[in-house]
């Protein structure tokens, strides 16, 4: 049985997908975790954001993460898509979705998850401004 | 010996390149390429850190390089 679900796409991320996929009668619960696009950055207006990846590391880098995740928490299965490309104001950069017995399991395994990818997984976001644009954390 | 060098984020506007063909000694460590980088692209100085990853997985500074070895440079993440 496959139990996790890797995935990086220029098309839209789907929520019914992840749900579907980490979907068990055995489980009591599903803590879904989704990143949307903010409208701005520290008082400035974002028009736009665009992400590109180091592609074939960062499906290694996630699928490491979900498997860390099923070891170190009770979960029966757990999702992690990434959209890479061009996303507007609202849409969905990211999907997280972990199935378990009981939900405590699955809200912590959703929380180390993007902690973990936000520290890890070679993906950048560059913001568009009215006035310019700016590549997300560069100067740390 | 020669590996191929990728860029990626800011290190690719920093650069003007995303791929390249670089030579190393053999038995050149990560840290010798990165001096070596820093050389040839002296705008890279510009940013305060960044990870080096081989063949798709984060590597050490004293991670000995073989020939036709893929090194990314991998500038702070900010997915999600």
């Amino acid at each position: 049985m496959q139990r996790t679900s890797i995935k990086i796409t220029t098309e839209k991320l789907d929520v019914q997908t992840c749900y579907d996929f980490v979907f068990d009668e055995t489980c009591g619960g599903i803590v879904t975790f989704i990143g949307t696009v903010r409208n701005d950055t520290q008082g400035k207006k974002v028009t736009q954001l665009d992400f590109s990846t180091y592609k074939p590391m960062a499906i290694k880098e996630m699928e490491l993460i979900a498997q860390e995740a099923l070891q170190q928490f009770e979960i029966h299965k757990i999702a992690i898509h990434h959209a890479e490309g061009s996303l507007q104001i609202g849409a969905i950069p990211v999907i997280i979705a972990a199935s378990a017995k009981h939900r405590k399991a699955a809200f912590l395994a959703c929380e180390f998850a993007i902690d973990t990818l936000k520290k890890t997984v070679p993906i950048w976001k560059k913001e568009y401004f009215e006035d310019g644009e700016v590549w997300v954390n560069a100067h740390p | 010996m020669t590996i191929k060098i990728l860029f990626f984020g800011i290190t690719t506007d920093l650069t003007k390149t995303s791929e390249i063909s670089f030579q190393m000694p053999k038995n050149a460590k990560v840290k010798e390429c990165k001096l070596a980088l820093i050389g040839h692209y002296p705008s890279l100085k510009n940013i305060n850190s960044y990870a080096i990853a081989v063949n798709e997985s984060y590597a050490d500074d004293d991670l000995v390089l073989q020939s036709n070895d893929v090194v990314a440079i991998i500038p702070p993440v900010s997915g999600g």
